[in-house]
Parts: C-alpha cells; sequence; structure tokens
C-alpha cells in the first residue's frame, strides 16, 4: 500500500490528493416517493481528475450523478437531503439559480440524444443559450474547437448543415460531448457515454476523456471495469444506494478494502 | 422435433396471413362505403349543377328610362309577356309567368348595373325557368297522375313543350349554386353564403381555440404542480371533450347570448361555441403530442441549462408542432360539420344575404344541408347533396392541409 492510502479509500471519508477538492457531497439521502435510492452518500470529487463511479445496476449512479446538476429536479417524486457543496457554494440553497448552475456542469448521456437540429446547431446552442457569443465568426470557431476538442471535427467538418441525428452512434455522442464542452463547463458529468457504442468508437471517447481531464473535472458512470480502470484516477464504488469504498482506482482495481468491492471488480459479483 | 417446428412455423404464417387478411378486408369494406356514399351523393347532386332557361328578348331602346328608376319586375314581366303565350285572361298570364324564376328580375338588375350602356338598346338575357319547370325538363313529369295533383298541369305542361320545339330551351351550367346565398327558390338558392359563415364561424373558433388549447396543454404538461386540482382539471377536459356537442350549444344560447347579449345568428357566437366544443380535443392532442417528444431531448436541454421555458419553446413545441397542428384541425374539421350546437344559437335563420362580417347573421353549411333536406320542394334534394358535396369537398382539403403541415414540420429524428 501506499501511503495515505489508508485514508483514501475509507468510505464517506474525504480524501487529500494534490488535486483541489471540488464538490464536496456529505450525508447525501435520495428519496424516490418513499423508496430511498441513496443512504447517507459522502464523496469528495478533486479538481481536474476523472472519477468513475461503479457498482451493480440500479445501485444509484445514476441517481447520484444526477444530483450533482440537479437534473433530479425535474423528477416530480425525488427527494434530497444532505448537503453538495461544489467550489464550496451549497447547490441546493435556494438562492441557487438551477440553469446557470447547468451551464456550469455538463452532462453527457447513456443513449447519445443530439437534438433534431444540424450538427452546428447542436453545439452552437448552449453558447447561444447563454449569450456568452453573438458574434458569427466567433461561434464558428467556437464550434470548431468544440468538435475539435470532441475528435469529431475531421470527420464531420463538411457535414456541419445536416442533421445531428443523421450521424453514426457514435458520432453523436461525441457531438453530444461537444455540445457540452461548447459552454466552458467545469464539471463534466458523463452517465455510461459508451455503452451504446463500439470498441473503436468507445476507445476515442476514452482518449478524449483523457484529454479533457486537463481542463475539466470529469466523473463518469460505467459498468466497464477496465473503462473505469483505463480513464479514471479515482473510484467509487456504490451498492444498493450505499457507497461502499472510494479510493485511488489502482488500489480499488488491485487492493479493494472491502469484500464486496473486491467481488465486484473482480467480477465475481452477479 | 423439426416436424414440431415445422407445424408451428406453418402455423404462424398462417396466423400472419389471416391477419393481414382480416385487415384488408376492413380497409376494402371502409373504401367500399365511401365510395358508395361519395358517389351516390354525386349522382344525386347532378341536377343541382345544371339549370334551365331561356334566352328573352329585353327591349330597353323604345323606353325612355334611366338607370334609377327601372322597375325590373315589370321589365321582366312585359318582355315575357311578349313571348306567344295565346293567353286572353290574366289567370292565364299569371300562370305563364309562373314558369320563370322570379330571380330574373334580380338577375337583370345585376346585369344592367354591370353594364349601364345597355339602357337604350335591345339585347338577349338568359332567365331561368321555376323549379317546376326546370324539373320538367329534367325528369319530365308523370302524366298518369290527375291535373289537380301535378305541379304543372296541362297548360303549362303545353308551353313548356313548346317552348322546347321552338328551339329556345336552353340548359346552362348553374352559377348560381355557387355565388348566392339561400333563397325560397330553389333555382337561385346557392351555398356560398353557407361557406363564407362556416369559415367565419370556423375562424373564430382557430383564433379562440388554437392559442388558449396549446397555452393550457403546455402549462398543465410543464408547469403545473402535480396536485388534486391539476388532476382533476385533467379529468374534466377528458370529460368535455366526450360531452355531446348540442350541450354547448345550449350553454352557448344562454352564455353568450342571454348573458353576454351576443348577436343571434352570428359567426362570432358561433364560433364561440364551437371552440368550447374544440378545445378539449386540441388540449388533449397537444398533451399527447408534448409527451411524446422523447425525454432526453427535454434532458439534453436542460443539462445545457436551458430553462424550463426554453426547453418547452425550442424543443418541445417544434417537436410536437405537427401533432399539435393534426390535433388542431382534425378538431376544426369535427366543428366544421357540426349543426347541433349552432342550431341552438339561430345559426338555422334563412339567409338570404351573404355574412360580410362576423357579426352578420349566417348560416354554415352542415345547417345549410339540414334546412335544404327539411324543404317541401323537390328540387332542393339535389341541391342538399350538392351541399354535401361541398361540405366533403372543404373537408377533404382542410384534411389535406393537415398531411400537409404535419410533412412539412415532421422533424427528423
Ligand atoms: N425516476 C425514478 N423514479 C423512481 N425510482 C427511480 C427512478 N430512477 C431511479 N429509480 C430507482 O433508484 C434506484 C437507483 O437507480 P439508478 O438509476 O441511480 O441506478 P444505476 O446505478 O444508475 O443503475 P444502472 O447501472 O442500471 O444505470 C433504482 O432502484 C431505481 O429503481
Ligand atoms: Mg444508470
Amino acid at each position: 500500500m501506499v501511503d495515505g492510502t489508508e485514508n483514501d479509500i475509507k468510505p464517506n471519508g474525504n480524501y487529500s490528493s494534490d488535486n483541489n477538492l471540488l464538490i464536496d457531497c456529505k450525508n447525501v439521502d435520495v428519496f424516490y416517493g418513499d423508496k430511498q435510492a441513496l443512504y447517507n452518500v459522502s464523496l469528495g470529487i478533486n479538481e481536474k481528475e476523472v472519477t468513475s463511479l461503479i457498482g451493480p445496476s440500479g445501485c444509484g449512479k445514476s441517481t447520484f450523478l444526477r444530483c450533482l446538476n440537479r437534473m433530479n429536479d425535474v423528477i416530480d417524486s425525488c427527494s434530497i437531503s444532505g448537503n453538495i457543496k461544489i467550489n464550496g457554494e451549497d447547490i441546493y440553497n435556494p438562492h441557487i439559480d438551477v440553469v446557470e448552475l447547468r451551464s456550469r456542469i455538463g452532462m453527457v448521456f447513456q443513449k447519445p440524444n443530439p437534438f433534431p437540429k444540424s450538427v452546428f446547431d447542436n453545439v452552437a446552442y448552449g453558447p447561444r443559450l447563454h449569450g456568452k457569443i453573438t458574434d458569427k465568426d466567433e461561434m464558428h470557431h467556437k464550434v470548431e474547437a468544440s468538435l475539435v476538442r470532441a475528435g469529431l471535427w475531421d470527420e464531420i467538418k463538411d457535414r456541419l448543415n445536416e442533421p445531428g441525428t443523421s450521424l453514426s452512434g457514435g458520432q453523436q455522442q461525441r457531438l453530444c460531448i461537444a455540445r457540452a464542452i461548447a459552454v466552458d463547463p467545469e464539471i463534466i458529468l458523463m452517465d455510461e457515454p459508451c455503452s451504446a457504442l463500439d470498441p473503436i468508437a468507445t476507445a476515442k471517447i476514452e482518449e478524449l476523456i483523457d484529454e479533457l481531464k486537463t481542463n475539466y473535472t470529469i466523473v463518469i458512470v460505467t459498468h466497464s471495469m477496465q473503462q473505469a480502470a483505463r480513464v479514471s484516477q479515482r473510484t467509487a464504488f456504490f451498492h444498493l444506494g450505499n457507497l461502499i469504498e472510494v479510493g485511488d482506482t489502482e488500489n480499488i482495481f488491485r487492493s479493494p478494502e472491502n469484500e464486496q468491492t473486491e467481488a465486484y471488480v473482480t467480477g465475481r459479483y452477479g | 422435433m423439426s416436424k414440431n417446428i415445422n407445424s408451428m412455423m406453418l402455423k404462424r404464417q398462417s396466423a400472419e396471413k389471416r391477419f393481414r387478411f382480416y385487415g384488408q378486408a376492413s380497409l376494402a369494406i371502409a373504401l367500399i362505403m365511401l365510395v358508395v356514399i361519395i358517389s351516390s351523393m354525386t349522382y344525386r347532386s347532378i341536377p343541382a349543377f345544371t339549370n334551365y332557361g331561356l334566352n328573352l328578348n329585353i327591349n330597353l331602346s323604345n323606353e325612355n328610362i334611366s338607370q334609377d328608376n327601372i322597375n325590373y319586375r315589370r321589365l321582366v314581366r312585359d318582355n315575357i309577356s311578349l313571348l306567344d303565350s295565346g293567353c286572353d285572361d290574366r289567370k292565364c298570364r299569371k300562370e305563364f309567368l309562373r314558369l320563370f324564376s322570379s330571380g330574373a328580375a334580380y338577375e337583370l338588375r345585376d346585369t344592367i348595373e354591370n353594364d349601364p350602356s345597355l339602357i337604350g338598346k335591345d339585347f338577349s338575357k338568359f332567365i331561368l325557368f321555376s323549379d317546376d319547370a326546370d324539373l320538367f325538363y329534367k325528369f319530365g313529369i308523370d302524366n298518369s297522375l290527375p291535373e289537380s295533383e301535378r305541379r304543372l298541369n296541362d297548360r303549362e305542361i303545353t308551353w313548356l313543350n313548346g317552348f322546347k320545339e321552338l328551339g329556345l330551351v336552353e340548359k346552362r351550367f348553374s352559377t348560381n349554386l355557387f355565388t348566392n346565398g339561400d333563397s325560397r327558390e330553389p333555382e337561385i338558392a346557392g351555398v356560398l353564403g353557407a361557406v363564407i359563415g362556416s369559415l367565419l364561424t370556423i375562424l373564430i373558433t382557430l383564433i379562440i381555440s388554437f392559442p388558449i388549447g396549446v397555452l393550457s396543454a403546455i402549462y398543465l404538461e410543464s408547469f403545473a404542480p402535480k396536485n388534486k386540482l391539476t388532476d382533476f382539471i385533467e379529468v374534466n377536459i377528458n370529460n368535455l371533450a366526450a360531452v355531446p356537442s348540442i350541450v354547448f350549444g345550449l350553454l352557448g344560447l344562454a352564455l353568450f347570448i342571454n348573458f353576454f347579449g351576443m348577436p343571434r345568428s352570428a359567426p362570432l357566437v358561433g364560433g364561440c361555441v364551437l371552440s368550447l366544443m374544440t378545445l378539449p380535443v386540441i388540449i388533449i392532442a397537444t398533451r399527447a403530442s408534448l409527451q411524446s417528444v422523447p425525454p432526453s431531448i427535454r434532458e439534453a436541454a436542460l443539462a445545457v441549462g436551458a430553462s424550463e421555458m426554453q426547453v418547452v419553446f425550442q424543443h418541445l413545441l417544434p417537436a410536437a408542432l405537427p401533432g399539435i397542428l393534426t390535433g388542431t384541425i382534425i378538431g376544426l374539421a369535427r366543428a366544421f360539420g357540426e349543426s347541433a350546437p349552432l342550431l341552438l344559437i339561430g345559426m338555422v335563420a334563412f339567409v338570404v344575404d351573404i355574412p360580410g362580417s362576423f357579426t352578420d347573421p349566417a348560416t354554415a353549411l352542415p345547417v345549410q344541408v339540414y334546412l335544404w333536406a327539411d324543404s317541401p320542394e323537390r328540387a332542393f334534394v339535389a341541391k342538399t347533396s350538392a351541399a354535401t358535396l361541398v361540405l366533403i369537398f372543404l373537408l377533404i382539403i382542410i384534411n389535406l392541409a393537415a398531411v400537409i403541415l404535419r410533412k412539412k414540420y415532421q422533424l427528423k429524428w
């Protein structure tokens, strides 16, 4: 064991590393109606790192992820208690403007969901919405830059006026990533971004995630152990709504503290 | 084993074949019914599209008159009398005159007003026969009936046969049907008044029910808090859609006419009543099409930082538009063919003039069909079918518009 890991892998405990703590969740409980989906989750997420959330299906990974940009607000039955701070600011404070919050936190969904608009308009939608860019040339640069970052530019630079929905699945997912980064978020949340993609497209997106982490803080939900191991610096294991273990990805995969974690990462768990 | 699979496969295939046959058979039955209805309507309406008449010489050369003091009725009468009737008493002359349409004087007035230079000339003018004479030329007459039970007596029949032998009788396309309002005289009655009345009414309906319906649906779907009150409203909207249309007529009578004092028989009131009827249809259709927009689009927009309202207006509405338009047009088409509620608010009045505004007395096309179907004159039988055809034709246009709009606004997913 490396120094300090004891501290790192303590579930519910805070984590210290070279990077600053950006998102700090304390005692988060989430209910869908009467049904509790998350139990007292406390998890810190560091700046400019990739944190992956793993765990069996239905354990609450998506639920947790959606708490971070308050996407759960749109589900009527959903109620949240506890404390989530981003940059020291409580995001569930009534004074917080949700729209502004979400413009700082990009999200990529499991199923690619481009708007039924042109590729260009898909990427330009966010900047246009927030009035960040009004100049036409500037917008063009922004779209190009976002598509370049998402690794899509070369493939579709001649097809900017085609509907985003006409692209292949992998291209659509990268378009969604471009759309998310076009608003210059601090944080990007990804919910199983590669689950609908073939290995080549997956590899491209993983590469992309690796690049993005120099500028963005990324939280990714994945079902693929290999993916978590490849792209993330930290890994959190959820089970039945509980955060079982969190720590450096290496440690989680090599020498997990918890038996359940070990069972899961070694594939012995159903 | 493979035998088993084989027999299962055969069973499945024959089930599929049977199902396909049922589908085709139902479609065929529906189509046959449609064809039967439309063709029988068309067949029965044929006589309504033509009128018999004759070219009457009008002498205006020897008379010293100006445009203002012409007595058109007398002018027509005098010139008809110049035809050889062989009459020597008043009663006979009156009978002879009755063979011609009483609308001839109005038509002559229109002709002269359109071309005042005719004054001081002799010219010939096509004037229509009365409906009985017209029917005689179209269908003949049953001579086995005693004279007193016939619409035309022997002398009149002799006259009509005489015109024919002289080659005076001419059959022309009945423009009256499309350019006139209603009339007691079948040969000059037309559907234009009713068509305009219907269009004015439906325009009011559209103006009222489309924005209100769409906005309520959006509110209920995206902004309304989910509580008992919202549920209650929702249930009641669904109930309203099932309320018989005549009830809306009663409501309109009590509310718009008796309480608000709006004019009777006016398209304004008709439109208000029909929008009560159309509103729930539009609300339900709009909600259904908003719901059918994939939730992933909403999430995508929210996640980029769109507000709830931006999501609705930039994403949900454009995607739902084809469905909303289709629902609206279906609602309007239903309202367009509705007569019962209009009867109650007085749009069943006999209106000769073509309505020029939303508050003029007017009738609607379905009500016109009802009125004509109820008229004793036999010539109205064909007119009724013709009016029905016009109604069906307009409905087809409306539905076509729905298809075109849907195609136009269909988004590609
Ligand atoms: N909208 C909802 N309404 C009610 N219950 C929900 C809702 N969304 C999720 N749940 C429940 O909350 C629990 C956690 O769901 P969540 O989607 O977070 O799981 P997950 O870990 O993302 O699973 P998966 O890996 O299959 O995506 C599940 O038991 C699920 O049934
Ligand atoms: Mg999930």
